[in-house]
């Protein structure tokens, strides 16, 4: 069995990264679910000016057509004009890329951002597309056949944790 | 059991035909959509990418501004193309057949119907005959049902009023001619509202209306009291003609919906209509314009569930 990280302490560690690069323009997105989770705690941990924006990919996923759309896409509330702002764009971990990449057409509806760095817990490798994090918390290697993803218990306290992969 | 024929063998939406017989979670599944599309409208760029490339034909075989403006809209939004047959004026008038002319259309690659048609029932025989990859929505069939309607209105309540398990619904006026209200009555017993009334003279109330769950009344006074939502149907001038009601003065004067009768409602009630309205018929302009009324904000929702259903068929 792998030993997973802390996700509490990745969280510090980020947290302690992303500080001194904090500028009047910074505001920050979580991806649902896990990343919004991620995002909270960041954002209460920077005490970030402006409020959290919260984004569901589900209108722009590249798996549409095979498919279908997800059960329940929560809504994306981004409360404040992301044009000329240096987005911080939260998940819990970063695979294939798509995720980040649906993302990044999203962010692009709603305006222009002066630029956009990603921010993952764990980073399981695997990319199908050209994209990378700027801030990991941790590198984590995942069995084949497996699924790491952000739990939030109760309580409150996040753990990353490994699950069989849901059949697709 | 027979399958409905809008579900797929995964009992997935796959054509949009009526409410009745549509599971909850699939009632809920909509609406939840339609609430993430009135993110989208909010936005710069009113836009997703979810149906580019697929074609939405509207084929409306009976006139309709509204709905099919609002269809087309919604179209736009998940950026499929959409091509609008005003079938009244074109090959029907040539005697082509229903399933010819789908067939046709068909050939020209299409992906979702949008169809109106004035015989209650044609949607579902073109959703028998379509291809497995093509979806069929009922934009309204003769006097059998309006499901996008009823689902915007199902929409609307929940967005005013957040929890359908005890609300008290009124619906008032010309409900045997009503595609609107059949949809939306089977949408409000499906999502729990524990009372559902309608209101009409006997003349307009269909033959054994309380089998659908519903309370009748003949009294406005009396059906609206202690309502929280209440939602006027359209009278259809024709009605006037075919001596179900003496006339229009007449039916605004015991079911026109004016403010002393809606005072017997409960204060924060919402006043909802279809359209289009005939003021001083059904409705009184105080009211239609007044602090109750969502009529605005319905057709704006129109959009959210009209997106929130193609998506999810043209997906399954």
């Amino acid at each position: 069995m792998t030993k997973l990280p802390e996700a509490d302490a990745l969280c510090e560690k980020l947290a302690g990264e992303l500080r001194p690069l904090v500028k009047s323009t910074t505001a920050m997105i979580g991806l649902y679910t896990g990343g919004a989770w991620l995002a909270e705690r960041l954002h209460a941990l920077l005490a970030l000016r402006e409020p959290l924006g919260l984004m569901d990919i589900a209108f722009y996923r590249d798996d549409y057509h095979a498919q279908g759309l997800h059960h329940d896409p929560k809504r994306t509330k981004i409360p404040f004009d992301v044009s000329g702002r240096d987005l911080l764009l939260v998940d819990d971990v970063l695979y294939t890329g798509r995720t980040v990449r649906a993302a990044m057409n999203e962010l692009f509806d709603w305006g222009r951002p002066a630029s956009i760095s990603l921010v993952v817990l764990a980073d399981r490798g695997g990319r199908q597309l050209p994209i990378c994090a700027q801030h990991v918390g941790a590198r984590v290697d995942v069995p084949a056949g497996m699924r790491l993803r952000l739990k939030r218990e109760e309580g409150g306290k996040l753990a990353l944790v490994l699950e069989p992969q849901r059949a697709a | 059991m027979q399958r409905s024929p809008q579900l797929n063998a995964k009992g997935e939406l796959q054509h949009l035909l009526s409410i009745e017989g549509l599971p909850r979670d699939i009632l809920l599944q909509i609406l939840d959509t339609a609430e993430s599309f009135v993110g989208v409208t909010e936005r710069e760029v009113k836009k997703v990418p979810l149906l580019r490339g697929k074609s939405v034909f509207n084929l409306f075989f009976e006139p309709s501004t509204r709905t099919r403006t609002t269809f087309e809209i919604a179209a736009k939004r998940l950026s499929a193309d959409v091509i609008n047959l005003n079938i009244t004026v074109s090959s029907q008038t040539k005697g082509e057949s229903l399933l010819d002319t789908v067939a046709n259309l068909s050939a020209m690659q299409a992906d979702i119907f949008i169809v109106r048609h004035e015989a209650s029932g044609a949607p579902f025989l073109i959703a028998r005959h379509v291809k497995p990859h093509e979806h069929v929505i009922n934009a309204g069939d003769g006097r059998h049902a309006h499901p996008t309607q009823g689902l915007l209105d199902l929409f609307t309540i929940r967005h005013y009023k957040k929890d359908f398990s005890r609300l008290t619904v009124a619906i008032v006026g010309d409900i045997l001619h009503s595609r609107v209200a059949r949809s939306l009555i089977h949408g409000l017993t499906t999502l729990g509202v524990p009372e559902v009334r309608v209101i009409a003279p006997q003349t307009l109330l269909p033959a054994g209306v309380e089998a659908l769950g519903v309370r009748v009344f003949h009294d406005m006074r009396q059906g609206l009291k202690d309502c929280d939502v209440v939602v006027m149907l359209r009278l259809q001038n024709e009605r006037m003609r075919g001596a179900l009601l003496p006339s229009a003065q007449e039916y605004f004067k015991h079911y026109g919906l004016s403010a002393d009768k809606l005072a017997v409602a409960r204060r924060d009630a919402i006043v909802m209509h279809p359209g289009p309205m005939n003021r001083g018929v059904e409705i009184d302009s105080t009211v239609a314009d007044g602090p109750h009324s969502v009529i605005l904000p319905q057709v704006t929702f129109g959009i959210a569930v009209r997106m929130a259903v193609m998506s999810i068929v043209a997906g399954n």
